[in-house]
């Protein structure tokens, strides 16, 4: 049976920002404070599950076109790269570099090559999350 | 300064305690699932929007720490808590859960036989 599912559509139109950068903010914070590349990519995924809940999975591969076995693949590469990046300086596998920057608005910044790091985990935490619900929701 | 702030944390989270006491008394007691929905759904976010002011409270006026992920919290809580009650008694209606018998007066139902008798479903 097709029912009216206004407050819930509403609802998840405002609460996938909510939780969508919050896991921005979960996966920054990763240095300092608990969090980091495979927390918040559970909790993107998570946010996109809801907007599949609400709406549509044919609904949502149109307002994200991603393919997310690419996904999986450039956080593969991120991650490869960036802990291979130090061999070409004569450096052991995997020596990560930081320096402080003066960034216009935020000020002085230390930014770390872990970073980057984190960044492939986080794609590729989105990617197999992802992957694995989408595979299993449009089986017919 | 610091007893009234403990006056005011201890006030909060005691309040939000008492809540989700009532909300669990709620579940046990009520009759129907309509009732419960509606003393978990109500009664408990406000006892956990309470017992997450207390704890904001505390960490900003002793530890002179403001932390807004607690007030996001609360604000999340605020929104998806009742949405979440409106959706399980309502999906719960339509699989068939009948009211309490003492129920009076009952609106969605003639919707329910529209909705299905516009789609064709018997």
């Amino acid at each position: 049976m097709k029912i009216n599912n206004v407050i819930l559509q509403f609802t998840a139109k405002i609460v996938f920002f909510m939780i969508f950068f919050y896991a921005v903010h979960i996966f920054f914070a990763g240095h300092y404070t608990p969090g980091g590349g495979f927390v918040g990519g559970l909790v993107t995924a998570s946010a996109i599950v809801l907007l599949i809940i609400a709406f549509d999975l044919k609904t949502v591969q149109s307002i994200l076109p991603i393919n997310y076995i690419y996904l999986i693949a450039s956080g593969l590469l991120l991650a490869l790269g960036t802990a291979g990046i130090a061999m070409f300086t004569g450096k052991p596998f995997f020596t990560h570099f930081f320096d402080y920057f003066n960034l216009p608005i935020l000020g002085k910044t230390s930014l770390h090559t872990a970073a980057l790091f984190d960044l492939g985990v986080y794609l590729v935490v989105v990617g197999v999350t992802m992957t694995i619900i989408q595979t299993i929701g449009e089986d017919e | 300064m610091t007893i009234l702030a403990n006056i005011l944390v201890v006030f909060f989270i005691a309040a939000g305690l008492v809540f989700i006491v009532v909300s669990a008394i709620g579940l046990l007691r009520l009759p129907d699932l309509y009732t419960r929905a509606h003393a978990a759904s109500k009664s408990s976010t406000l006892g956990v929007m309470c017992i997450l002011l207390g704890v904001f409270l505390h960490f900003w006026l002793i530890r002179d720490h403001f932390n807004p992920t607690i007030l996001l919290g609360i604000l999340f809580l605020f929104i998806t808590s009742p949405v979440g009650g409106h959706i399980m008694s309502r999906s719960s209606y339509i699989a068939g859960v009948k009211p309490w018998s003492g129920t009076v007066r009952d609106d969605l139902k003639p919707e329910i036989e529209r909705m299905k008798k516009e789609q064709k479903i018997k």
